[in-house]
Formats: structure tokens, sequence, C-alpha cells
């Protein structure tokens, strides 16, 4: 097998690609006017959309003393919801990682017919309102007309099953477009070099993936986290059973009494918090190391 | 690289930016317009009487602007700042919470009719043929039977289906311990218990469950839009009322509108759309000679010769729960613990159910 490099491809030891050197701000902290101003609206945005609402969510939290928040968050039912909320997010985080890689793997690699829908369909569960989507799983694996067969309404294995859905094309999507750069050819240098394939693959493919696995796995978990649509219909909320975190809040607004909410919205805020700052922690050893 | 060219495409994004937020301010309503806040519901209702209501002196040229959604929303969105003339919610509670926030005066139930707009009754829903027999409260607690109820922590609206459980024995002469151990028994059967009226009734459509806990007005609109579902009208149950309030600041034409809403042609437009029309006399016995309606006007109802039954012994929370309003019974059945306080009856059977199916 030749292995001559395709034209424009960097030959072996030349620096890796990078930002070209003079887009690089001259020295830390000093800013140009034009990135001045770009960085100002990235922040006034941000703060208006994001920073300012999670504060407000904290303050709230707050104002019915450490008391009231403790209560809130260790009652019985709530904390039974925020366990199931977050072991759902956590075991379909895992699931996507290894099923959406694979995903993206044959969207990539492989031809076959009908590749290009399959590549469109990838993205229905995002498009899709989430209430459709439940909708739509209650039809197939609900009760009496399942046609499958499955019947999972109303229990706790909806909950993953409504989260699998929702959080499908994270993983994929993140993961694809890294593989579509990678070069085949590198995979076929180590495998002349005689590297088995699970050796190309977990030195070679994997080191190149995980950033984006890693990012994929924030995104799917943060959304696992906070998902409430598509559950309404399909889970049943059955306290202890298949209610999760998001539906206590919604039941604590209805009781007029906004601090129990914050306080297990604050509570889903940091555990989110932590577990994408170390997703991304992950993300960046992994990168400097490749 | 050159950055010059980018300039300008962000000043014109800040002026676009600037514009929408001037436009935002500008809404504002004028003395002709209406501006209806309610729950789901009475929406084909209130369309239908909006109609009736522009060809009458008083209503014409007049406009409406309308929102509709889940009874607590709407009313949590009137205190933050959403406009309404008129509001039309789901349970009295959401109202006083618009009292609270000075937004309505607190003489809005004075009135004859003290409040109340529209009125409906719960009744249960069952599967084609009734086959699991179901006639009463005390069917509902048999074992195998699956229930489909919105839950009333989170739906104000579904309050009234357990007020309606809790009353069925309280009325029979039963104790708080026994109401209590009915409660328990009934959440016990519970298979799923949705956020909304209209989820449960989703669900339950959807194939969930053997009886669901609903309002007659919305089986019978159901019904008319080719959803419907057998459903008893149990000899014990609760009389629905649904509070229609005008707000303290309000265009001119709310006050005419609220009358005409409370007159023939908004009961009977209502009737038309499943809710019993108010009987200040008789609560919840239907005259539909009143509202120059026959029983075989009320499309979706399951017996057209008698679309709204006489309930034998229908509760009302003027009567029987310590009314008007909800106080008597607010914080003892559906208190949630804040503050400290002890948590509601109904509240803490739902949580029993779960831990007892673990």
């Amino acid at each position: 097998m030749t292995s001559t490099l395709p034209p424009g491809t960097a030959p072996e030891g030349t620096p890796r690609q990078g930002r070209p050197e003079r887009l690089r701000p001259a020295l830390p902290g000093t800013l140009t006017r034009t990135s001045g101003l770009g960085l100002g609206i990235a922040m006034l945005w941000f703060s208006l959309l994001v920073l300012i609402p999670l504060c407000a969510v904290v303050v709230t939290a707050s104002e019915g003393g450490w008391a009231n928040f403790w209560r809130a968050i260790t009652n019985e039912q709530t904390r039974a919801a925020i366990a199931l909320t977050l072991q759902a997010a956590v075991a379909v985080t895992l699931v996507n990682v290894v099923v959406g890689t694979m995903i993206a793997w044959v969207l990539v690699r492989d031809r076959f017919w009908g590749k290009g829908v399959l590549e469109v369909v990838i993205d229905v569960p995002f498009a899709l309102p989430t209430i459709v989507a439940g909708l739509v799983l209650l039809s197939l694996y609900g009760k009496d007309d399942s046609p499958l067969g499955i019947d999972v309404a109303n229990s706790g294995a909806s909950v993953y099953l409504a989260f699998l859905f929702v959080t499908l094309p994270f993983v994929v999507r993140m993961v694809q477009p890294v593989l579509e750069e990678l070069d085949p050819e590198v995979e076929e240098a180590a495998a002349s070099l005689g590297a088995s394939r699970l050796t190309t693959f977990r030195r070679v493919v994997l080191p190149a993936l995980t950033p984006a696995i890693a990012a994929g796995a924030a995104l799917s978990f943060a959304r696992g986290v906070g998902e409430y649509g598509s559950l309404v219909l399909l889970s049943g909320n059955l306290p202890f059973t298949s209610e999760v975190a998001s539906v206590r809040i919604l039941g604590a607004v209805e009781s007029d009494n906004p601090a129990a909410a914050a306080s297990v919205a604050t509570l889903l805020l940091v555990v989110s918090l932590l577990t994408i700052v170390a997703l991304d922690v992950l993300q960046r050893r992994v990168g400097d190391r490749g | 690289m050159t950055t010059s060219p980018r300039r300008p495409s962000v000043t014109a994004l800040v002026a676009a930016a600037a514009l929408v937020l001037a436009g935002c301010g500008s809404g504002g309503s004028d003395a002709r317009t209406i501006r209806i806040v309610g729950f789901a519901v009475p929406e084909a209702a209130n369309t239908a009487i909006a109609e009736k209501f522009e060809q009458t002196p008083e209503g014409e040229g007049v406009r409406f602007t309308t929102s509709y959604g889940p009874s607590g929303d709407q009313s949590r969105a009137v205190v933050n700042g959403l406009k309404a003339d008129y509001v039309h919610l789901s349970v009295a509670t959401d109202v006083d919470r618009l009292v609270d926030a000075g937004l309505v005066d607190d003489t809005w139930d004075d009135g004859p009719n003290r409040g109340i707009v529209s009125t409906s009754v719960v009744v249960l829903g069952v599967r084609d043929g009734n086959p699991k027999n179901i006639r009463s409260w005390a069917d509902l607690t048999r074992p195998g039977v699956e229930i489909v109820t919105a839950n009333p922590a989170s739906s104000g609206a579904a309050r009234w289906n357990a007020l309606a459980a809790w009353g069925s024995v309280t009325s029979a002469g039963g104790s708080e311990a026994e109401a209590t151990e009915y409660v328990d028994k009934l959440f016990e059967n519970v298979v799923s218990l949705t956020n909304s009226g209209r989820d449960a009734t989703q669900s339950f459509l959807g194939g969930t469950g053997d009886v669901l806990l609903a309002y007659e007005n919305e089986a019978i609109l159901a019904a008319q839009n080719g959803q419907g579902f057998d459903y008893v009208v149990p000899d014990t149950t609760v009389l629905i009322e649904n509070p229609g309030a005008i707000l303290t600041k309000h265009s001119p034409a709310a006050e005419a509108w609220l009358r005409f809403v409370l007159g023939e042609t908004g009961q009977r437009e209502l009737a038309l759309k499943g809710f019993r029309p108010l009987d200040l006399e008789q609560p919840g016995v239907a005259d539909l000679d009143a509202v120059g309606l026959k029983g075989s006007d009320i499309k979706g109802a399951p017996d057209s010769s008698d679309p709204f039954p006489t309930v034998k012994n229908l509760l009302t929370l003027t009567d029987d729960f310590g009314g008007p309003g909800w106080g008597g019974v607010k914080d003892k059945l559906f208190g949630d613990g804040k503050d400290g306080a002890p948590v509601g009856i109904v509240t803490e059977a739902i949580a029993k159910s779960g831990k007892a199916a673990q």
C-alpha cells in the first residue's frame, strides 16, 4: 500500500495547523477596538440571556433561607425525583457516548442506501416539539395499542426512553464533523505499521474524537436533566417511580412556593455545571495530549 | 485580514435590536379592546360569545385579544405583567393571587354569582361500555382499577377531582380519618398523574388506565372535537365553579362584556360547549330553557335528552367545604409543607402511594 499524502496534508513533523499567528491578540489584556466591541456584545448578550436569569434563580432559592432550601431538596419525594433524573441522565449519556459515536461512524465511513435520509432523520429529535415526541413515544411504547408489544408508559423505564430519544443527536452531531476531518489514511498508516484494528481505534481514532464525544456528552446530560416536555404524557409522573425533578419544580410553582422551585433548580444547575466543567476538563486534557 | 467591513453590520445589528425593543414598549391598548386571559377550556365558548357580543350596541366595534393556557400559569403571567381586562380562570385561588397582587378588587366575588361565570361537575371517564362497571367513587378503590388524573399538586384544576373524592366520603357522614384512608387508597390506584387536565385526557385516550377523573364540560367538548369518551356522572360529585373577574384597571367595554357573559347569550354559548349554565337558585342544575336551548342542542353529551343530568348529591365549596372559596380546604388537603407547615392530606396521599409502589 502506498502512503502518499494527498495534496495539502501537512507532512509529519510540521506544527499542527492552528489559527494564523496574527489573529491572536498581541498581548494578553490588549484588545483592538473591534474585538473589544465584539467581546462587549458577547458578554452583554450572554448576561441578558443566561447569567442574570441564572442569578435570579439562585437569589430566589436563597430567599427562603437555608432551612427552606434544605427542606425543599431533602423532601423525600423531591429527592427521589432528583435521583431518578440524574441516574437517567447519566445512563443515557453513557449509552449516547457509545451508540452516538457508532452512528456517527456509520454515517461518515459507510456508504449505504438511504444514508441521506438517515442523515436528516437524526436531527428530528432536535426539531420535534417535545410534547409531540411524547405523543409519538406513547403511541409506540404505550399501553394496549403498542404495535411493538412494548409497554413502558407510566414506569421508570419511560424516563430513560424519553431521555434517549431527545438526546440522541447530540453526540452524533458533535462527533460526525470531527470524524469527517479525520484522515482514514492515518489509520491505514497505523495498520501498515502493524497496529491491530482495536489498537488503531484506541490510540489513533479515539483520542481525536474524545473532545467531541465529551462535548456531546455534556450537552446530552444537561438536556436530560432539564427534560420535561417529552415526559408529560409518557411517564405518568408517579412519585418515587417516574417523577422527574422538573415536575417537582412545576408542582412547587403551582403551589406558590417559588423558593422551593428555585431550590431544586439551583441544585440541578450546580450538578449540571459540575458535569459540564468535568467534561470540559477531560476535553482539554485529551485535546492537549493530541 | 482587515476588520473594518464588519463594523457596519454590527452597528446595524445594534440598531435593529434597539428598534425591536422600542417596538415592544409601544403596544398599548385602547378603550375598545378587551384583553381576555383565560384557562384553556373556555376558549371555544369565549370566542363564540365574543362574536355575539360584537353584534350588540355595547359590543359594537370592540376588538378582542386573547391568551389561553393553564390556569395557574395564566394567573401568574398576569401578576408578572401580562395585560388583561378580564380573566376567566379554573379555580378561585388563581383570582385570589391577583387580588393579593392588587390587580383585582377584593369585591370581585361580592355579586350574586359570587364571581363565578361558568360551572361544570367532576365526572368519571370510562372505557367504551364501562367494562370495569364504574358507578361511584367507591368503585375507584377496588383492586385492579387503574386511574388517570391530573396531579392536584401541579394543576390547580385537578384539585376539583381530589375535592370530589374527599367529599364523597365526608358528605356521606364519613369521618376525616375515613376520608383520608379513602384518598390514600384512591391514589394507590392512580397509574398516571399528569400536569394538566388536557394531558390526563391525552394519556387516557392513549390507552392508559380504566378511569379518567374528568370534567363534564371537557368530556363534552372532547366529543365535539372527535375525541370523546364515555363517562359516568356519580351520585355524589363536586360543582366546579370557574371564576371570572375584571381587573381593577380595565377598558370600559370589559364591564359590559362580563355582564354579557353572565347573561342569557353568554351562558347559552357556554352551555353549547359543555358547561352547565349558571343557576343561582339551584347551582349545578342545568335549566336549558332559561338560556333558550333544548337538550339535543348540546352536541357530544352521551344522552341528548338529558345532556346535563341532575346530580343527586352535588357538593359545593360554599355549602360543603367551608367556602365560598378554597380557604377551608386548601392547606388542609393540598398544603405542600412550605415554611414547615403540615403537609396536606392529598399531597401526603400522593407521596404515600409512590412509596407503597416501590
